[in-house]
């Protein structure tokens, strides 16, 4: 039947909607953090507080990196069916986003600048809506990780899978942005 | 999406509320549990519990999400996350009021709901009038003005011009493309389902004080006023997301689901439109909203974006606000003129004129929208090194606005033109435009900008652009697809009766604020100096009357959806995809896939191919024409 065909049609293109629509949503997302980056530049210019915790800002972005890390092999796990693999490697990722965001919270607790200046206005509001970003993914990363405890996706059918460790990756690569432009620039 | 499985028939009428409630109660607790959660962190700070701003943005934060899974996102959607079967919804009647997939109903439930907020901001603008009857005033108080007029922009600006996008770009977009639907219904229906909320906040904020910083927000007024302006912020935020889902949807709907053959030079010149407005809601919403949470942030969370004092910059929301609210205009505007141009190539029986460089445009002005927004600003206090670049900018885009209107006048030219109200009004768009187009051209030279900004002049030309292209726009496309959406005939004498009244009652409003503004009438203020009063009044009367001629339209169409005339599948005698099937379209669209092999506009070209062809090429000889 005609009507029939055409649904496989769209079955069939079903993959490339979805690329296309996760990535349309990065691409709006970068425009959210692109306006609090400008922001942060227009109030407080290049200036950067020296008591910054300069250990601590660098241990958290090796943290996030290294869980891009494991974030990517357990998507490899997966398209190979090794779930043992895809499972302990998304534990990890949870596990390493979980201690960023500890340590934003240690950053929050213990920063010496407040909330009030404009630097702190900036570090405030990009850490947290960064972090919110973060925190929204290891919430999906336990939900995908919940599923594929009890048997959900395979090689032949990974999509949930791999549109939240994209998503991750794009969380990962925003704070590659972030970091510098509240760590390390200074004139 | 197929539904082959069907509810039993619901037992009562009522039981088309059941989800709305289920939204509402589910809503209701979300706000508990966010003020909740925030009354217990402060406590354990040895703070007050309630803290009205604070404690209004978590529970609404958590509210909306309780909402949302209360009206159909769990059911028809969630519980897939967690590894369950999801459920139907219902059919008939009730679908309307439900989270339903179908593209056609989230169409209709858009402009039924845009065009009741449409209706209410439209009596707002006629407070206005009232008031300005008289020089000192003659119905409210200065305080009651300026909310509004916040509340009269707002709901037009944000909500009610979205009425061709959300209406029309959902219901008729899939259509036009030969899809059987968007390519996520369930995004699709999850913007909608944004949208209640909006106008709940914008119409209880009277509640906690209004807000009177008009549809713009500046600071430091908004930092200062009542706490309505928090509302303000949340529904921005909310109707933000709506739209970026909205965007996403259309373009990866047009790049993705054409029907075989419909190549992009073959695409209806309002799914170009579509598409031009979708790229621009995708990417610039974000700034709105980011601009809004600064907002929020400095109110509630004693950041310091916007104070000065503390060596924030206000200046810094106005960049912010104008880098989407200008490419906003063309968000609305785009798919008004997309929608001009093809009731014109209809109606005018010939083919679109210079269709490729009206693509141009379209795509023109996307690009260029992004790099004109601080002539919104040139009085504003900003770099001034940064007038000049932006007045060039500001003025080279009317070239690729020009394509388009150019596109519009050699369609006319040498046409068979068919007036039926759909053209009166497509035809009031050309003319209107060219007014609100050549006044931008004062506002877009900064030394005359510097006399006329916040002047009547400004309101004129925007009005002349908004309700001169958009909302006639809209109109024209309300009367063309009436037909087809509802598988009646409106009234035609009562339709052109309409078009006059609104077209005369427009323009005698509007035209007369270009005088008011050079003689100096501030806008936004709620007196002016007696000697104009005279032109005031005229103003006003003729605003009546454009109001009035509403109450004409939605006696027209409420009478035809009951006692119209059948319309018959193509009554417009038109080539594009939506005309070849039956009004109102079965629930999949196309009773077989359609095959497009020719241009949508080749009106009266000897030989030309049909646009598309429904079933079996060839098969039926009702589509060659």
């Amino acid at each position: 039947m005609a009507v029939a065909a055409a649904h496989a049609d769209v079955k069939a293109r079903r993959p490339g909607i979805n690329q296309l629509g996760l990535w349309l949503f990065f691409a709006s997302e970068s425009f959210l953090f692109s306006a609090l980056a400008t922001a942060r530049f227009v109030i407080a210019g290049t200036d950067r507080p020296d008591e910054l915790n300069q250990a601590l800002g660098l241990a958290i972005t090796s943290v996030l990196l290294l869980s891009s890390l494991t974030a990517y092999l357990a998507e490899c796990a997966i398209a190979r069916d090794d779930r043992p693999a895809f499972l302990r490697n998304l534990l990890a990722t949870i596990m390493l986003g979980l201690l960023f965001v500890a340590g934003v919270v240690v950053e929050w607790s213990t920063a010496e600048f407040h909330l009030s200046e404009p630097y702190g206005s900036a570090f405030f509001s990009m850490t947290g809506v960064h972090a919110s970003h973060v925190v929204s993914g290891m919430a999906m990363l336990a939900l995908v990780y919940w599923l594929g405890l009890r048997g959900h996706f395979s090689a032949k059918g990974y999509w949930g899978v791999e549109a939240t460790i994209k998503y991750w990756h794009f969380v990962d690569v925003v704070w590659v942005f972030f970091y510098p432009a509240l760590y390390l620039v200074s004139w | 999406m197929t539904h082959t499985a069907e509810r039993e028939a619901p037992a009562s009428a009522w039981s088309a509320l059941v989800p709305l409630a289920r939204g509402v109660l589910w809503g209701l607790a979300g706000f508990g549990l966010g003020v909740a959660l925030i009354a217990v962190l402060r406590a354990g700070a040895g703070r007050s519990a309630w803290s009205l701003e604070l404690s209004i943005t978590f529970g609404y934060a958590l509210g909306i999400v309780g909402w949302l899974f209360g009206v159909g996102v769990w059911e028809r959607w969630g519980r897939e996350w967690f590894g369950l079967s999801t459920k139907e919804g219902p059919t008939g009647w009730q679908r309307y009021f439900a989270f339903t997939l179908d593209h056609k109903v989230i169409g209709i439930q858009y402009l039924a709901t845009f065009l009741l907020l449409f209706l209410l901001a439209g009596l707002f603008a006629v407070l206005i009038r009232a008031q300005l009857l008289s020089p000192e005033g003659a119905v409210m108080g200065e305080g009651t003005y300026n909310q509004v007029m916040s509340l009269h922009g707002i709901i037009m600006v944000a909500v009610a011009v979205a009425s061709i996008i959300g209406g029309f770009g959902n219901y008729f977009v899939p259509i036009l493309i030969g899809a059987e639907d968007v390519a996520f219904p369930r995004v699709n229906a999850l913007s909608f389902w944004l949208v209640p909320p909006v106008a709940v906040l914008l119409l209880t904020a009277q509640a906690v004080g209004g807000w009177d910083s008009g549809w713009t927000a500046y600071p430091p007024l908004s930092l200062q006023n009542a706490s309505g302006q928090l509302f303000f912020s949340l529904a921005i935020i909310t109707f933000g997301l709506s739209s970026i889902l909205g965007g996403l949807n259309f373009l990866t709907t047009i790049i993705y689901m054409r029907a075989p053959g419909m190549t992009w030079g073959r695409l209806p010149i309002f799914v170009w439109s579509m598409f031009s407005a979708a790229i621009l809601a995708l990417l610039f919403t974000q700034f709105f909203a980011a601009a809004m949470l600064m907002l929020i942030l400095d109110r509630i969370a004693d950041t310091s974006f916007f104070k000065a004092a503390e060596g924030g910059e206000p200046i810094l929301y106005q960049h912010i606000f104008w880098f989407y609210s200008h490419p906003a205009v063309y968000i609305f505007v785009l798919p008004g003129l997309g929608l001009t141009l093809e009731i014109l190539a209809h109606f005018s029986r010939k083919p679109l004129f210079a269709y490729r460089w009206a693509v141009g445009g379209f795509l023109g002005i996307v690009g260029l929208s992004a790099i004109v927004w601080a002539h919104h600003m040139f009085v504003s206090g900003m770099d001034k090194r940064l007038i000049a670049p932006f007045l060039v900018t500001t003025e080279i885009i009317s070239v690729p606005t020009g394509l388009i209107f150019l596109s519009a006048l050699g369609t006319l030219w040498m046409g068979r033109l068919w007036i039926r109200t759909p053209m009166l009004f497509a035809m009031g768009v050309v003319f209107n435009f060219l007014i609100g187009g050549v006044t931008g051209i004062f506002l877009a030279d900064a030394p005359t900008d510097v006399n006329l900004s916040d002047t009547y002049f400004v309101v004129a030309h925007f009005h002349y652009t908004i309700i001169g292209a958009e909302i006639f726009a809209l109109m024209g496309g309300i009367y063309y697809w009436f037909p087809k959406m509802t598988g009646r005939m409106y009234d035609e004498r009562l339709g052109q009766l309409h078009f006059w009244l609104m077209f005369l009652g427009f323009n005698l409003t509007f035209l007369p604020m270009f005088w008011l503004g050079l003689h100096g009438m501030n806008r936004r203020i709620a007196t002016y100096t007696p000697d104009l009063q005279g032109v005031n009044i005229f103003v006003s009367v003729m605003g009546f009357i454009l109001a009035a001629s509403f109450l004409i339209f939605v006696f027209n169409l409420l009478r035809s959806l009951v006692w119209g005339a059948q319309a018959g599948a193509d009554p417009w005698r038109a080539r594009t995809l939506e005309w070849q099937v039956s009004s109102p379209p079965p629930v999949e669209n196309f009773p077989a896939p359609p095959v497009v092999s020719g241009h949508p506009y080749d009106y009266g070209v000897p030989g030309a191919p049909a646009h598309g062809v429904v079933g079996m090429a060839g098969g039926s000889d009702e589509v060659s024409r």
